[in-house]
């Protein structure tokens, strides 16, 4: 489904500060999987996913996507079949915006921005529908703009509005971080739900071990560039926090933190 | 009277410039200088036209496209040789200048023609009654057509994802549309509109000069921020129409100044200092929402 070979990434090219990131480094992630990647702050998970999904350009490599070769597409290009919520709340949705408009333009990815009516009436109940999955009394607040919510509901419509129209992939990038504990569960809830209904294959970047754990279907701990452990369905449902967390203050140790 | 009606009129003509510049400023969020030079070049489109004995109708147009144009170069420098904002909007001001005294190739022209969209037969005839307020009707009737057009604009699939652009960029990327593509349209929509602007007033004041566009942004920035801060809070009143009201309020106060013994040489200087004002007045009200907060 998707493959990255031998991507090199390196920072700062040609100055002192020149730092390699990945070098030849490979993955590849079948359709279906839910993985969830652990990592220390720099070792290169947030890279990964702006390789993926084109935000950074890489120095050697190639990346394919139902093996098609996707290296040459310009962001915007890729983001026809993937979907990605970022840490940021705010960074999913418009402000701006109405929570119908917001909805409006999400359904509409991937087909022409034209003269049309903006927001097709048609839909409207549909959109109501799907608000209506998340809990939070947004179906009734359909002309409030988006500003106004919380970081939560934000998330939780930055979520629904990714995956609304027909994706390959969806890219999580550490969403519930910006969150507390309980709209954290909430949201991560809800992202399991909508994976396992729409057959979503996801890549998950995540601060919290728990949630690494207890979600998806397998695991990658990324260090310095690579991927030190790769754990798949079986063996990780036998992974406990305290294995992960062993591992992790291992490389910590290493690092000299 | 004869200064309200005056005040309306400008206020309704360069309304509509304002309109433009609501697009970049408010929507898109983008600090176009490029409208200093657009606004005269509009005028300078339709002094030639009307010169030659152009339909008027058909020189609004014209202004209009040669507008875009201006706002399309704007936006290419911008997004694909990767130059900040505010100096490809200062170096696309200062080729027009130049390009302006091209298509003109004269530093002033004045338009001896009675065919403009605001006095010709068809409307003489209509308001043969009341030719004081002539203009002025025509002036708002032309305001509130592209007022409606704007709107009926910003509904639209396009319109939203102009909204989005300068709301929120990523979203645009993440929508799979190239956000570059969409800064484009805006600031052609934008330039389009301070073109038009542009035309209207020369054919009202039968008059172009090459630097009556020195101070359209200052202008229409103060037009902006007058009006969608008056009207800040209300649900009825739309950004576009408390837009125009802005300019008329904005007119209205340089009319004012003049009238207490201020000078037509002193009209920049009564421009910037009024825009000085409104902007200090509009920064001290946010503070005080915080310190209630």
């Amino acid at each position: 489904m998707l493959e990255l070979k031998n991507i090199s990434k390196y920072y700062n090219l040609g100055t002192v500060n020149e730092m390699c990131l990945f070098n030849n480094f490979n993955l590849s992630v079948n359709e279906g999987e839910f993985v969830s990647v652990v990592g220390s702050n720099g070792s290169g998970k947030t890279s990964m996913l702006n390789i993926i999904c084109g935000s950074i350009d890489i120095d050697g490599g190639n990346i394919l996507i139902k093996d098609k070769n996707i290296t040459k597409m310009k962001e915007f290009e890729r983001n026809k079949v993937i979907g990605r919520v970022y840490q940021n709340p705010a960074m999913g949705t418009c402000p701006n915006m109405t929570i119908l408009e917001n909805m409006s333009i999400a359904d509409n990815k991937g087909k022409v921005f034209g003269l049309g009516r903006g927001t097709n009436k048609e839909r409207i109940n549909y959109y109501k529908e799907q608000l209506k999955l998340l809990n939070l009394g947004l179906e009734d607040k359909l002309n409030i703009k988006v500003g106004s919510l919380s970081g939560g509901q934000r998330q939780a419509m930055a979520l629904l509005m990714a995956t609304m129209t027909p994706i390959n992939f969806l890219i999580l990038d550490e969403h519930t971080a910006a969150l507390d504990p309980k709209t954290a569960d909430l949201i991560m809830e809800l992202t399991d739900k909508v994976v396992k209904e729409k057959k979503l294959t996801t890549i998950m970047v995540t601060h919290n071990l728990r949630y690494a754990i207890e979600y998806g279907n397998r695991l990658i701990m990324m260090h310095q560039g690579n991927a030190i452990l790769d754990k798949s369905a079986d063996e990780k449902t036998k992974t406990k926090i305290e294995d992960i967390l062993k591992m992790f203050n291992q490389i910590s140790i290493e690092c000299g933190n | 009277m004869g200064i309200f009606i005056g005040v309306l009129e400008q206020g309704l003509i360069y309304g509509v410039m304002a309109l433009g510049i609501y697009i970049t400023y408010k929507i898109l969020d983008f600090p176009d200088l490029t409208v200093d030079g657009s606004f005269p070049m509009g005028a300078a489109v339709t002094a030639v036209l009307l010169t030659k004995g152009v339909n008027p109708y058909l020189a609004l147009l014209v202004s209009f496209l040669a507008g875009a144009a201006a706002g399309i170069c704007t936006g290419l420098i911008h997004v694909k040789l990767k130059v900040r904002d505010l100096l490809s909007g200062i170096i696309m001001m200062t080729a027009l200048y130049s390009i302006n005294l091209r298509i003109t190739g004269k530093v002033n022209v004045p338009l001896f023609t009675n065919e403009t969209v605001l006095e010709n037969k068809v409307v003489d005839e209509a308001f043969a009654r009341m030719p004081q307020i002539q203009i002025l009707i025509v002036a708002l009737i032309i305001a509130l057509i592209v007022k409606i057009l704007l709107d009926t604009y910003l509904k639209t699939k396009s319109g939203y994802l102009l909204r989005a652009v300068g709301d929120n960029e990523t979203i645009v990327t993440s929508l799979a549309k190239d956000k570059g593509m969409v800064k484009i349209i805006g600031l052609a929509i934008a330039n389009a509109l301070v073109a038009l602007g542009g035309s209207v007033m020369c054919q009202q004041q039968r008059f172009f000069d090459v630097s009556m566009g020195t101070g359209t942004m200052v202008i229409g920035l103060a037009s902006v921020i007058i009006g969608t801060n008056i009207f800040k809070n209300s649900r009825i009143i739309k950004p576009t129409t408390a837009v125009l009201i802005g300019s008329i309020i904005y007119k209205g106060c340089v009319a004012f100044a003049i009238s207490r013994g201020l000078k037509a040489n002193d009209m920049k200087l009564i421009t910037s200092v009024l825009f000085l004002v409104i902007i200090v007045i509009t920064m001290d009200r946010k503070r005080k929402v915080k310190g209630n907060a």
